[in-house]
């Protein structure tokens, strides 16, 4: 199989059928709300979500009103590719070979507590989509450290100091496993997205797709610029929308379009959210070297 | 047909007659040769299911959670740290009203590791809303495994079928695989009242508040509390279920009558031991020695432990002059948790018999004959002279 390009949707062919009605319990601004919308229109109607605990859990609705229109179970925090995975036997018992089965994970869900189920269904070849929305922390809970928080940031466990480690690179993890899909995408570009989503539904097996999800409360930023600030940490080189289609890595949309270009200096995205501020300026400078040098490699490769 | 095999082969051989559709285990002594055979009967072609193999027991039992919420007939089997480890996930099972039979194949729990058996596993999860079974030999581990599809399917509550790892699962005894369309007459397929459906389509699990709350039509849905108390209702409702299916199963099978306890030599007998698992069978040539020395003893083997069946518990026991629990866990810093329960079931009771407690076999210590009997021997003859701690058997330091 070669790589694709995917097909580009526009604001102007996007599906209209809305399945997720207004007036849900996502915060203003919140990235995931945007992402949740255009990826259930990407997904279509016949499709099962599973969903572990997080902000989606919550934007979702308390019983007995639902936010979605898609079934959807929930699943301990642990368990969500395992969920997906019995979803998956079952439709198989069933000889139902049409509905897709998507797992929607935070990062905590899918880098922590949730990457052992993740790896075994991953193994083992299970035929769903997973999606990790990152908003780089325990946002449910109220701002903690997660493994995808990256380096230096301020949340409620990392609370004057910033978060000594860095961000674990939960696609590389995933892609290390030889799945077929492997794709990076951001709220920022909510139609790079959809077309990510269109294009792994016609895949067989375990396809990941990590969006980063800026959060207005938890980054510390207004919520009017969730946009802005999820497309500046794509302009700056620091988060990049890839795709790695049975085994190849090439940059998409906004990132693709930077090689050659000048990338914005990553202190510009820093300084937008209250969450970097222990930040020092050596500290910036040496992210600013590592994007560097990671973009020295994107060009030798383009 | 009558054959000789193992216990593990036992359940396995009921879980294929059951038609199970989605089967998901991990690796766990002495559980393994069970889903070893299962894979076998599906590998083969000798079983039309889905067997997955995953990476843990908390990823077995979200398997089963799964495909059981999608409407399919789910099983799974573990022991020991293996169990604990479903611990979350038996109370989601549970609390989400889904029909899966497990088979727990008893072991000790670690630390230290111990890989043989007691009944500490099994006891550990008495609370978390799940029916429990106890099998005494192989005949009844493939009929209870049967029963226990029906039973969870009646009452919307999971069941585990529990028996005594090695002394069971590895031990072969002779039994008799009933027939698929004998099965077929007594077990009908699964027909769940919901399964996820894009066509639909529902949120399962969601947050549920501490109060009611009217729905979008304006019809008010239960709260938390309400739901809860529906798991417990049906809990209790399932001992009358029980019965009627142990008396379906004799009318084809030919075996039951004993749905909640199984008596040996009780009628007359002033002094009753009472205790889980294969250990009342050991405790039958005990009774039997017992009785030439003219003492008046008998021993029942309690099938259902969860939910308790409180009423014929007292029936079989309020008359007696003494009862002896011999138990195989305990609830620690306090006592065996089985002796608890007969102690609470008794308490109504016109006449409350002297009851004993006796902790053996902890980590498969080995049960002598001759300790029970001279347990036993002290309960019958000076049964005053035995306090309301549990007296511990076969400790050596």
């Amino acid at each position: 199989m070669t790589t694709t390009s995917a097909a580009k949707t526009t604001i102007l062919n996007l599906p209209e059928d809305e399945l997720v009605h207004p007036g849900n319990r996502a915060c203003a601004g919140c990235g995931l709300s945007i992402i949740y919308r255009i990826g259930l229109k990407a997904l279509g109607r016949d499709t099962i979500l599973v969903v572990p605990p997080s902000c989606l859990t919550v934007l979702q609705g308390l019983y007995p009103i639902a936010a979605t229109q898609l079934p959807c179970l929930n699943v301990t925090f642990a368990s969500t590719a395992a969920g997906a995975t019995g979803i998956l036997g079952a439709m198989r018992a069933k000889k139902n070979e049409t509905t897709t089965v998507a797992a929607w994970a935070g990062d905590g869900g899918t880098s922590d507590i949730g990457l052992q189920a993740l790896s075994g269904a991953c193994e083992r070849g299970e035929n769903f989509i997973f999606i990790c929305y990152d908003n780089e922390a325990y946002m449910n809970t109220g701002v903690q450290r997660s493994g995808t928080t990256p380096q230096g940031v301020i949340t409620t466990t990392t609370p004057f100091s910033g978060k000594a480690q860095r961000k674990k690179d939960v696609p590389s993890i995933i892609a290390a496993h030889g799945i077929p899909y492997v794709a990076t995408a951001s709220a920022a570009y909510p139609l790079d997205f959809f077309d990510k989503i269109t294009k792994a539904k016609t895949m067989k097996g375990p396809k990941y797709i990590h969006v980063h999800t800026p959060c207005p409360s938890g980054w510390g930023f207004h919520s009017r610029f969730t946009v802005k600030i999820g497309a500046l940490a794509v302009e700056t080189g620091l988060f990049d929308l890839y795709e790695i289609e049975n085994q190849k890595f090439r940059l998409t949309g906004a990132s693709e379009k930077l090689i050659g270009k000048k990338r914005k200096p990553v202190k510009e995205y820093f300084k937008t959210q209250s969450r970097f501020k222990a930040l020092t300026d050596d500290q910036m400078a040496d992210i600013q070297k590592e994007i560097d040098a990671k973009w020295e490699g994107y060009q030798q490769v383009a | 047909m009558h054959i000789i095999e193992s216990g593990n082969v036992a359940a396995a051989s009921g879980v294929k007659l059951a038609k199970v559709q989605v089967i998901a285990a991990y690796p766990i002594t002495p559980q393994t040769p069970l889903t070893e055979k299962l894979s076998e009967f599906v590998d083969s072609g000798e079983m039309d299911a889905q067997y997955i193999p995953v990476e843990s027991e908390h990823s077995a039992l979200a398997v089963c959670i799964a495909a059981s919420s999608a409407g399919t007939r789910a099983f799974t089997a573990t022991s020991a740290n293996g169990l604990l480890y479903m611990h979350e996930q038996l109370q989601w099972a549970a609390g989400a009203r889904l029909p899966i039979v497990m088979c727990v194949v008893n072991r000790g729990i670690g630390a230290p590791w111990t890989v043989w058996n007691d009944h500490q596993d099994s006891i550990s999860q008495r609370d978390t809303g799940w029916i429990q079974l106890y099998c005494c030999d192989h005949q009844q581990i493939i009929d209870t495994v049967l029963q226990a599809f029906y039973l969870a399917e009646t009452v919307s509550v999971p069941v585990m079928v529990c028996y005594d790892g090695y002394i069971l699962s590895h031990t072969y005894m002779p039994f008799d695989i009933p027939e698929q369309t004998d099965v077929d007459r007594f077990l009908p397929p699964f027909s769940p009242a919901y399964a996820l459906d894009p066509k639909q389509p529902a949120n399962l699990n969601t947050v549920t508040l501490p109060d009611v709350r009217p729905d979008v039509r304006g019809d008010v849905a239960p709260g938390y509390m309400e739901i809860r108390h529906n798991l417990h209702m049906d809990m209790r409702a399932a001992i009358t279920v029980a019965a009627d299916i142990d008396r379906k199963f004799e009318d084809i099978f030919g075996r039951g009558g004993n749905p909640f306890i199984e008596p040996y030599r009780c009628d007359d007998a002033d002094f009753v031991a009472i205790c889980l698992g294969s250990l009342s069978y050991h405790l039958r040539d005990v009774v039997d020695i017992l009785r030439e020395e003219g003492i008046p003893v008998g021993v029942m083997g309690l099938r259902l432990y969860r939910p308790f069946p409180n009423q014929a518990v007292r029936n079989a026991l309020s008359s007696r002059k003494a009862v002896i629990v011999f138990e195989k866990a305990l609830s620690y810093g306090n006592q065996g948790a089985l002796y608890g329960d007969i102690k609470s079931a008794l308490y109504t009771a016109d006449n409350r018999p002297i009851v004993h407690n006796y902790i053996l076999g902890l980590g498969g210590r080995e049960i002598k004959t001759h300790h029970l009997e001279k347990a036993l021997r002290e309960s019958c003859t000076a049964p005053d002279a035995i306090g309301d701690t549990p007296v511990w058997i076969g400790l050596k330091m």
